[in-house]
């Protein structure tokens, strides 16, 4: 929707059926709309039969013999005669079908016919009888104005000559003489400066530029600011936003999970870049939809296809991923159909497009285009602040390393000759090996009640209560002089569910933790626990290693699942043996708080003696221990030099800092960015998906466009996303132009030529200057397609240069400026309006591109993402200021600053942004966090650089802010206001210091500098600094 | 908060009360009425229509607002509302395929799935006997007022579209929610709050903020979200330091000074903001005085369960600790809320996603529920608020007859299940005292009076007066509606 013609548009309940009925979509038409809302086929009579009649009389079924999709076997009438006689509806067969009361009323009652209303009714009898024309090509919609060549129209021909500054004034001029209105006068140069620098850059005009624009004399003064402005490199910052409303961009993935997509900002950099080198359109096209495809390709180029990678991903456990694939494919048709050929292609998804010629067949040949584009990442150059830090990252590791490396290679060379010592005391181990040993059990508990029988060999039976988890408790004493471990045996027995060990019903356990303690008397405390280090089992189940009994986590542990109904054991060694002669108490718990009765339902303890030398020892080491010491290759005997240097913590640790030191230091400058690649093996074959089921697959299709445009070209065999993207930038190409121009139009006025930007079908509206819309599309191609050249030829034109007041004269003929007898007045976007406060108060940062900020959130928002999985973390410095448009888009929590002025939700293309005006907008601006920064660095401003009287300072701060020098009538009130904030604050003095907050203007009391904070608040809420004039 | 009182008496007497008094009750087109009248003559213009003014219904209404309780995660319908003694009777037994072989499930291996029985007890209450489980004691206390379909039927089986199916319409992005639809269709009765207000609590939903957007209408429709504690709307505390007569101060001057350009640029535009701001003044009184329950008595209190001891159980999936205070207070909100104009509130609570540990969990959430929306039934009853209040208890699917068994880990939950679930609704002109559709013997499929989102969508517009064929928006070329290309008003609902 436009941006300002919202109000007048039909609120369907109250008025809108009669409009809907003629295809006015919108507003009290004026007498000119009304002229042009004759009955047209295409647009009124053709979509009521698709709705209403072709289930009976349509491709699919001719019953008594009459078919309305085909005009001549229309015509032609069916069993009951001619369809109609021409001018005379009162003795057409049509209309006496369509009124008659009783059975032979059509469309018949039924559950899925709808009946024709009065105004539908009224509309094919006025078509009847204005001669019931039946365009030879509307059955193919090429009838429609937008699918015919773009001629180059000649200007007309005006009277007022002096008027025109450019041919395009002309075809607007002769249009409002033509209804007897005169253009507004130009607006006065503060309002050109401003609304120059607010439609180019998104900020406000400095106040020396300002008056240095409104002193120049020079004939050219404008046409230099305009360079001027054209050339700053915020004019990418500004005209990429608008290009990333259509791309859907987002920092994050979308649904439920909505992970961060931490690279994105890389192609948002890519567009900011493009529009400041002024690629010009037809390549800005190609490089996004086949970058990839181009011959030659570099990261650039495979970059830009990003723009088709700002679909939503959908990582939703449970989720079919063909099916979210299917679903992507269907955004990148949409969106492709929307932004380039203004067509509601989207539509024909499920079912042939119902006005406009698009088959359901065509659209999967569309699909068909996309349907071998894989999601994949490729290597870019870093750019911007994170290469100047892979940079200084790169040096600081270097030079890290002269320090560390040497110190690594002398703790080697040290280690390396301790080698013969360590194999010597392995050998010395291995003279006591391993053995188990019953242990003398004196009780066992359970914290669950479940009851243990003792069988003959020693291990315990469970039985009694089976509870979901249990806790298990055994205390026993040792003879051994030295316990240098444990085994638990999990053991099978009938009486258990699948045989056991487990008492879960099939016989699977977990094991959670063991904890074991040891002690001289029956008390056990903290000082007697045992650490467990090293825990081995035979068998283990998925994800339940035997490592999980020891880690201290109660949620993990060891289970054998499937396994179930045989023995099994797990051994668990100490860190340092127990001494049975000192302590021969011992406790062992068995932990299983799993749940499910996951529990053990027949087991053994052992104690173990004596050791395993090689535990922890890696299969390469042991495998060059057996071979004698005089044998070993040179390779072997690093194998053992390295595991000892591997054993000593301290160069372990050493060596790891070093390692990741020299990854830091010969890191490429790059990072990975998300592309579409085409495939080339395995290429998948595109079917027609029965009404956008992606398991109905139906015919196949080959890549191709629509029939009613002109036919595409193929490079190869097939045509593929490059033949795609240079037919839609052929200067032939009735539509691309168009739509393109219309954007930019659309962007300096705040509508288009064609009001509904995205619908350049037969339910859209036509353009209000057709001829223009042609003109400026044949400049476009003339001007190599070159969006600078293009803007500044809008900009030029005395149309554009009008002044903005509404006429109360014209309200009544046109209500929404149609006509463009003056130009638009509109509130900017949400980014800007940030942009602008932060940048009167000095905060800005002109910082350009980079990886996305975090402003301050309120609390509470993020916390709205799933699960509360999201954390924002406030960014420090310089970018809490940053432009709006780098602030991170979360797509399921987005920052409601950004949200409450209408920002797109980033989750379909946008083509128009809505511009409302609510309460919410007026407690952000007035209240929030940001904005109370603002006023605080604005009244500091005021008063250090505003001037040296309230007078001086008042008409700065609102130059500031509206760019030309206030009324006397303006500055009176702010003045009132400043009293009063000093008079309050003089009596608050504590309120005032909270008030100055985080800038404090030095050397001035706090009710002074408070006053001023308090005043500053109300400029950046005045009306005219938020509104585009 | 001693300055809420001021705050009123401020906007009362300012010398521009006009502005307070054109904007709430007569709308921006009074406003820039009069402020023509004070410019010249020649600056009478068209004003813009105020998009929230209250609209005309189609026809005579029965609900003039609406509390949906949206129970995100999709709580098991067979354990609360849908008794089904066949589970337990087939309990660890394997479906037959012929049920399950076009099926896709979220996570259940069909395979090796079996029937998970429940644990509930059912019992019937009021006068109608409706069966209700024993986890909904205090629902069961106004079953004589309450509707409970058993035949709800989607067709998403993931959370995310689910939702969006179930709030737009459709499972698509940029559409308008319910909420938006009927502010956008009915305009808003209060002066000084939104129409269309969220209240959340849980742990945050698949949707996010998606729940609440109003897609391609402008977001003058957007749901509000309001916070139970603390500042209710964001931004609505003057910054730090400032006062409430400076702020008002501040107003006049603003009003004053754009009211100057207004006269040069006549574009209605300017008084429209002129009103927004105005408002946005009075919702800074309003709004605190909405969420302060202290003017409630202890026993209104007491009913809802707001000062309830939580039990200790670590149900993980609700969102931690205070759910039971935050769902409580909520209710009360939600009444005070409609007692205050507003149109639509809608109370998201995630999550009742219980693919495990289902008998512990959802006692624990539905013991939440219970009593505070029972509560809720009971006082908009007393207080003859019911009759034109629609209560709706809803989710965005149900839950499976089969355990799942991903992992091969143990069954303790059930999977996503779209084609049968229950929904409950009371009030707004609904019939209370009957259980509408009924399910197969084991609660996979509707097998009398299906119903789908589309149609539950449709019977709620028309309960407000709205034909939901008629309340349409065009948007690339297409006019959409809430109930997408369905939606068939259940007669039978209707009191």
């Amino acid at each position: 929707m436009t941006r300002f013609a919202r109000y007048h548009r039909n609120w369907a309940l109250a008025a809108g059926i009669a409009a809907l009925a003629l295809g006015i979509p919108g507003g009290p038409a004026s007498a000119d709309e009304a002229a042009a809302a004759k009955v047209d086929f295409a647009r009124d009579i053709g979509p009521i039969f698709v709705e209403h009649c072709y289930e009976c009389h349509g491709p699919d079924a001719q019953e008594s013999g009459l078919r309305l999709d085909q005009r001549d076997a229309a015509l032609a009438g069916g069993d009951s005669g001619a369809l109609f006689v021409a001018g005379k509806s009162g003795e057409s067969e049509l209309i006496r079908r369509i009124t008659v009361e009783g059975d032979e009323r059509m469309p018949p009652v039924g559950d899925n016919n709808k009946p024709l209303s009065a105004e539908q009714v009224a509309t094919l009898k006025a078509w009847v009888d204005a001669g019931g024309a039946w365009p030879a090509a509307a059955a193919s919609g090429t009838s429609h104005w937008s699918f015919q060549p773009i001629a180059r129209p000649e200007a007309p021909a005006v009277q007022n000559a002096a008027w025109p500054r450019s041919p395009l004034d002309r075809f607007v001029l002769a249009r409002l003489e033509a209804q007897g209105i005169a253009p507004s006068p130009e607006a006065d140069r503060y309002t050109l400066i401003k609304r120059l620098t607010y439609d180019l850059l998104g900020l406000p005009p400095e106040p020396r530029d300002v008056d240095a624009f409104v002193n120049d004399a020079s004939p050219d003064a404008y046409e230099r600011l305009v360079d001027r402005l054209l050339d700053s490199p915020h004019f990418g910052e500004r005209w990429g936003r608008h290009w990333l409303d259509m791309a859907r961009y987002a920092d994050s993935d979308g649904y439920e999970k909505d992970n961060s997509r931490p690279d994105a900002w890389r192609y948002r950099d890519w567009v900011i870049e493009a529009v400041n080198n002024d690629l010009p359109l037809d390549r800005f096209t190609i490089e996004q939809l086949a970058g990839d495809l181009l011959p030659g390709a570099n990261a650039s180029n495979r970059l830009a296809t990003a723009f088709h990678r700002q679909t939503l991903t959908n990582t939703e456990g449970g989720t079919d991923q063909e099916q979210w694939r299917v679903e992507a494919i269907f955004d990148r048709v949409a969106t492709t159909g929307s932004v380039w050929l203004g067509l509601t292609v989207g539509c024909a998804q499920c079912h042939t497009h119902k006005y406009d010629p698009i088959s359901h067949h065509e659209f999967y040949q569309l699909f068909a285009f996309f349907n071998n584009g894989d999601e994949v990442e490729t290597e870019v150059p870093l750019v911007g602040e994170p290469l100047a830090e892979w940079r200084r990252d790169k040096e600081e590791a270097a030079q890290q390393l002269t320090k560390l490396e040497p110190k690594l290679a002398q703790a080697r060379q040290e280690l390396a000759a301790k080698v013969p010592t360590w194999e010597a005391e392995l050998k010395a181990k291995a003279a006591t090996p391993l053995a188990f040993h019953p242990v003398e059990l004196l009780q066992i508990a359970s914290k669950a009640g479940a009851q243990f029988k003792m069988l003959s060999d020693g291990s315990y039976l469970a039985a009694g209560e089976n509870s979901d988890t249990d806790e298990v408790t055994i205390t026993a004493k040792t003879d051994l002089p030295e316990v240098t471990g444990f085994r638990i045996e999990a053991l099978a027995h009938d009486s258990l569910g699948g045989r056991g060990p487990g008492r879960t019903g099939h016989g699977n356990f977990v094991l959670g933790e063991l904890r074991v303690a040891a002690s001289d008397s029956s008390e056990f405390a903290d000082q007697h626990r045992v650490k467990l280090a090293h825990a081995t089992a035979a068998v283990h189940q998925n994800g339940f290693p035997p490592e999980n009994a020891i880690d201290g986590k109660e949620n993990t542990g060891w289970a054998i699942g499937p396994k179930f109904g045989q023995d099994h054991a797990i051994a668990l060694l100490a860190e340092k043996p127990i001494r049975g002669d000192a302590t021969p108490n011992l406790q062992l718990v068995l932990s299983q708080n799993y749940g499910g009765q996951h529990t053990l339902g027949r087991f053994r303890v052992m104690a173990v003696s004596g050791h395993d030398p090689l535990i922890g020892v890696p299969q390469n080491v042991r495998d060059v221990l057996v071979v004698a010491a005089d044998q070993r290759t040179p390779e072997q005997t690093q194998a053992l030099v390295d595991f000892v240097i591997s054993q000593d913590k301290p160069t372990a640790e050493l060596a790891a800092k070093v390692e990741k030191l020299q990854a830091r230091a010969t890191a490429r400058g790059v990072m990975k960015a998300r592309v579409v690649a085409e495939r080339s093996d395995n290429r998948r074959t595109t079917h027609v998906l029965h009404r956008g089921d992606f398991l109905q697959p139906k015919d196949e299709v080959r890549p191709s466009t629509l029939a009613a445009l002109p036919p595409i070209a193929a490079r190869g065999e097939t045509p593929d996303r490059l033949d795609l993207a240079n037919w839609l930038v052929d200067p032939d190409h009735p539509l691309v132009p168009r739509v393109t121009v219309n954007h930019l139009w659309s962007n300096l006025f705040g509508q288009g030529i064609v009001k509904t930007a995205g619908d350049f079908g037969v339910r859209g509206e036509r353009p209000t200057h057709p001829e223009l819309l042609d003109w400026l599309a044949s400049e476009l191609i003339a001007r190599g397609w070159s969006r600078k050249e293009m803007i500044r030829a809008i900009v030029s034109s005395a149309t554009y240069r009008q002044s903005s007041a509404t006429r109360p004269e014209l309200v009544d003929v046109d209500p929404t400026n149609r006509l463009l007898s003056r130009q638009n007045r509109y509130r900017v976007e949400g980014e800007i309006v940030r942009d602008l406060s932060l940048a009167v108060s000095g905060l800005l940062s002109p910082k350009l591109g980079g990886p996305s900020v975090f402003p301050p959130l309120p609390a509470g928002i993020a916390e709205l993402s799933y699960a509360n999985n999201f954390k924002w973390k406030t960014s420090e410095g310089e970018d809490r200021f940053r432009r709006g448009m780098y602030t991170y888009f979360k797509r399921t929590a987005p920052h409601p600053s950004l949200t409450t002025f209408d920002c797109p939700d980033s989750n379909t293309t946008c083509l128009e942004r809505q511009v409302s005006n609510t309460p919410l907008q007026a407690l952000t601006t007035l209240n929030n966090e940001v904005y109370a920064e603002a006023a605080q660095a604005l009244a500091r401003r005021l008063i250090l650089e505003g001037g040296s009287t309230d007078a001086e300072r008042l008409t700065q701060g609102l130059r500031w802010c509206i760019a030309r020098p206030p009324t006397s009538e303006e500055l009176a009130p702010f003045a009132e206001l400043l009293s009063s904030g000093r008079q309050w604050f003089a009596q608050h003095p504590h309120e005032a210091k909270t008030a100055v907050g985080a800038h404090p203007p030095e050397g001035v009391a706090p009710d002074e500098a408070a006053a001023w904070v308090a005043t500053g608040r109300i400029l950046l809420n005045l009306d005219e600094f938020l509104t585009r004039e | 908060m001693a300055m809420k009182h001021d705050l009123a008496k401020l906007a009362g007497q300012t010398r521009r009360e006009f502005f307070t008094s054109a904007a709430c009750g007569l709308g921006g087109a009074a406003l820039a009425a009069a402020l023509a009248d004070d410019a010249s003559a020649s600056s009478r213009i068209d004003a813009p229509i105020d998009p929230l003014l209250p609209k005309a219904p189609h026809f005579a209404p029965r609900a003039k607002s609406c509390i949906f309780i949206f129970m995100a995660g999709a709580p098991s319908q067979l354990d609360l509302f849908d008794p089904k003694p066949k589970l337990n009777e087939l309990h660890g037994q394997k479906l037959p395929e012929s049920l399950t072989k076009n099926v896709r499930f979220a996570f259940l291996q069909k395979d090796t799935a079996t029937v998970l029985g429940s644990k509930r007890v059912f019992t019937r209450h009021g006068q109608c006997g409706m069966e209700l489980s024993d986890l909904l004691p205090h629902i069961g206390t106004v079953a004589d007022d309450v509707l409970l379909v058993r035949s709800m039927h989607s067709d998403q089986f993931n959370h995310h579209p689910g939702q969006l199916l179930m709030q737009c319409g459709r499972a698509t992005f940029g559409l308008p929610t319910m909420g938006s639809w009927l502010t956008y269709g009915l305009g808003s009765e209060s002066r000084n709050l939104p129409g269309y207000i969220v209240l959340t609590a849980g742990r945050g939903s698949s949707g996010g903020a998606t729940l609440w957007q109003s897609g391609f209408l402008p977001s003058v429709h957007a749901g509000v979200m309001f916070r139970n504690a603390g500042e209710p709307v964001l931004n609505l505390q003057t910054p730090a330091g400032l006062s409430t007569e400076l702020q008002r101060k501040g107003l006049d001057v603003l009003a004053q000074v754009n009211r100057q350009r207004f006269e040069q640029m006549h574009d209605p535009e300017i008084a429209s903001r002129i009103a927004s701001y105005e408002l946005a003044f009075r919702m800074q009184s309003a709004a605190p005085e909405l969420i302060d329950l202290s003017t409630e008595t202890q026993a209104t209190k007491d009913m809802y369960g707001i000062d309830r001891k939580e039990p200790d159980v670590t149900a993980s999936r609700s969102g931690g600790p205070g759910q039971f205070r935050s769902f409580a207070s909520n209710c009360l909100l939600a009444r005070r809320m409609v007692e205050r104009g507003v149109r639509f509130v809608n109370i998201i609570h995630a999550s009742w996603d219980h693919h495990s540990n289902l008998d512990v969990e959802l006692p624990f959430n539905a013991e939440m529920a219970d009593q505070p929306v029972a509560a809720l039934i009971k006082d908009l009853k007393q207080r003859g608020l019911l009759d034109e209040t629609l209560v709706v208890w809803g989710s965005e699917f149900g839950r499976t007859p089969l355990g799942e068994n991903r992992n091969g880990g143990p069954v303790s939950g059930r999977d996503h299940h779209p084609f049968a679930f229950s929904v409950f609704m009371a009030g707004g002109g609904i019939r209370g005292g009957q259980v509408y559709g009924e399910t197969d013997e084991i609660g996979w499929a509707p097998v009398k009076d299906p119903v789908h989102v589309n149609d539950l969508q449709a019977t709620l517009l028309h309960l407000f007066g709205v034909d939901h064929l008629k309340l349409t928006h065009r948007f690339q070329g297409r006019d959409f509606r809430l109930t997408d290309v369905g939606g068939k008003v259940v007669d039978a609902w209707l009191a």
